[in-house]
């Protein structure tokens, strides 16, 4: 189990960023962490894989373990070969290596049988292996995103972290991804998954939470989100009460900010 | 022509020792976007460390070359552990100022072991040479194209082949990419100065191989290295190489052929031509003849 507790973190020594966040990543599980631009979402993965020092973050209080040891003061290099490896947000393929290339540096931390692996996710992402010498740069965006994801598999991780593997990609190929998020699941992987797009997050998490401002705000099996008046509302894009549109008015910010704990 | 000849190996001979040197800038601007100025002072101290360990404490030559590489490697080492390092994430101009401190810093005591006598570093091959075609071909220009010839293609394999070689590429493009990847960039910073640096001292040896023997001024031909690598691109393997070569050329045909053709140029005229050919291709073709073009969707 991957484990967040109170979690703080503070960029360039003032700014406070993460308030005490907490969650759980059951094995064989998929999470989904939910919330606005600027929640922090971000920063937890960042926490988690180890990479806030390129971004002079600090964790100031909390822990996160992974089977009951603590990882948070490991480096990215460890943490990657403990097997919990992050796909960052906006793809991030090596864009002048081939594809093939590119798998290749995803397997940095594994040794041996790289052929076994490399075929292993070939099969996964079967559209990769037609371009196995293409250059990354120039794939698709929706082809970029299985590499990137590809890439990761690469390191055969026990948790694989998603940073919104849906952005900026046409509606069919995010039910793509989607599909490719549940057969990774399915071959024994657990996956954190943070998304904007919180119907495709909760159609196929098993728990979600939703952040809001450095916290999480509420914690519900992704079922019940999905009920959930005030998810169905602020992430959903569905209004409870009749067929009446809301007035422009009553969605502005300020007003749609909620007191979740209250 | 055995005078076109005669040049053209001098040339060669030239465009090895700038190769290995332009390599190794290469290989850490690649890892951190900076050129380092204290490139040329760890080619000196490349070169006396191969004096000391050949002439005054008298181990065979090859192995006094191999014993000079890793102390000049271990300088690297040192240097990026302790000056460069801590510099990560400021501004790659503050880290520039930095190197130059650094050449200072490696320079002023090493100018101080040579001192005023000039030092040979031991090599077996002399001044003997072959003749091919009426010219004059050296052994040292052998030992020295064959060399560079080595280590370029060993590299060339290292960095297209090796998972550490594929790592270093990575981490050029792409650090927080590489580090959420598992790779140590830390680590790959390292090993960029220590093979630069190791490079660096077969280029001095090299360059203080020759009758000038090894004195500060051998300093200069470190600084020459400089056009190479901004003419074929900074970034680019084959960019230092052919870079190399230009410069090397270039100086070679100038020193041979410029007091019949251009005599009121005056004597030396050699020396300034690499930075001519770097005026010239700055002013052509601005990102050098094999920086890398920028791989985008559009």
């Amino acid at each position: 189990m991957l484990e967040v507790a109170n979690l703080e973190v503070v960029y360039h020594d003032v700014i406070l960023v993460l308030r005490g966040v907490s969650f759980q990543v059951p094995d064989g599980q998929i999470v989904a962490l939910l919330g606005a631009n600027g929640a922090g979402k971000t920063t937890v993965l960042r926490a988690i894989s180890g990479l806030l020092d390129v971004h002079d973050g600090d964790i100031t209080k909390g822990e996160i373990s992974l089977d009951g040891t603590p990882i948070h003061r490991a480096s990215a290099a460890a943490i990657v070969g403990r097997g919990v490896t992050q796909v960052l947000e906006g793809r991030r393929v090596f864009g002048e290596f081939t594809v093939e290339e590119n798998l290749r540096v995803g397997a940095h931390t594994t040794r041996g049988d790289l052929s076994g692996q490399m075929d292993r996710v070939y099969e996964l992402f079967p559209i990769l292996a037609d371009r196995r010498k293409s250059t990354a740069g120039y794939l698709s965006g929706g082809e970029q995103q299985m590499l990137a994801m590809g890439r990761a598999m690469m390191s055969n991780p026990r948790y694989l972290i998603l940073d919104e593997p849906s952005l900026g990609l046409a509606p069919i190929l995010v039910q793509r991804i989607r599909d490719l998020i549940v057969d990774i699941n399915k071959h024994g992987t657990s996956i954190l998954l943070v998304e904007q797009n919180a119907t495709m997050a909760l159609s196929i998490a098993q728990h979600g939470y939703i952040m809001e401002t450095g916290k999480i705000v509420m914690d519900k099996p992704a079922a019940e989100l999905m009920k959930d008046e005030d998810v169905q509302e602020f992430y959903l894009g569905l209004h409870s009460g009749g067929e009446e549109r809301k007035s422009f008015r009553d969605v502005k910010h300020y007003k749609r900010r909620k007191r979740w704990l209250s | 022509m055995t005078t076109f000849l005669q040049a053209t190996i001098a040339g060669l001979s030239l465009a090895s020792i700038y190769a290995l040197l332009a390599l190794g800038f290469v290989i850490i601007y690649k890892a951190m976007q900076v050129v380092s100025f204290a490139h040329p002072a760890v080619m000196l101290f490349g070169a006396y460390m191969v004096s000391w360990f050949a002439v005054d404490v008298g181990v065979p030559f090859v192995l006094a070359v191999v014993l000079g590489a890793l102390a000049t490697a271990l300088l690297g080492y040192l240097s990026e552990r302790i000056a460069i390092r801590p510099m990560i994430g400021k501004p790659l101009f503050s880290i520039a100022i930095v190197t130059i401190g650094l050449d200072v810093v490696i320079r002023t005591p090493i100018n101080n072991l040579i001192g005023l006598d000039i030092r040979g570093v031991g090599s077996p091959w002399g001044f003997n040479s072959w003749t091919v075609g009426g010219a004059n071909l050296p052994h040292r220009s052998v030992a020295m194209i064959v060399t560079a010839l080595v280590i370029t293609v060993f590299l060339f394999l290292f960095f297209r082949y090796t998972r550490v070689g594929l790592a270093m590429r990575a981490t050029a493009m792409d650090q927080e990419v590489a580090l959420a990847q598992g790779i140590n960039v830390g680590r790959i910073f390292a090993l960029a100065w220590m093979m630069a640096g190791a490079m660096a001292a077969v280029a001095g040896m090299f360059a203080a191989s020759d009758l000038a023997g090894l004195s500060a001024s051998t300093y200069i031909v470190g600084i020459k290295a400089l056009p190479a690598i901004v003419v074929g691109g900074l970034d680019s393997i084959n960019g230092a190489v052919v870079g190399a070569l230009v410069v090397g050329l270039a100086e070679a045909y100038t020193a041979t052929y410029q007091s019949s053709v251009a005599p009121w140029l005056g004597s030396n005229f050699s020396q300034v031509v690499p930075y001519v050919v770097l005026l010239a291709v700055l002013l052509i073709r601005p990102y050098g003849l094999f920086g890398s073009a920028e791989v985008e969707r559009v």
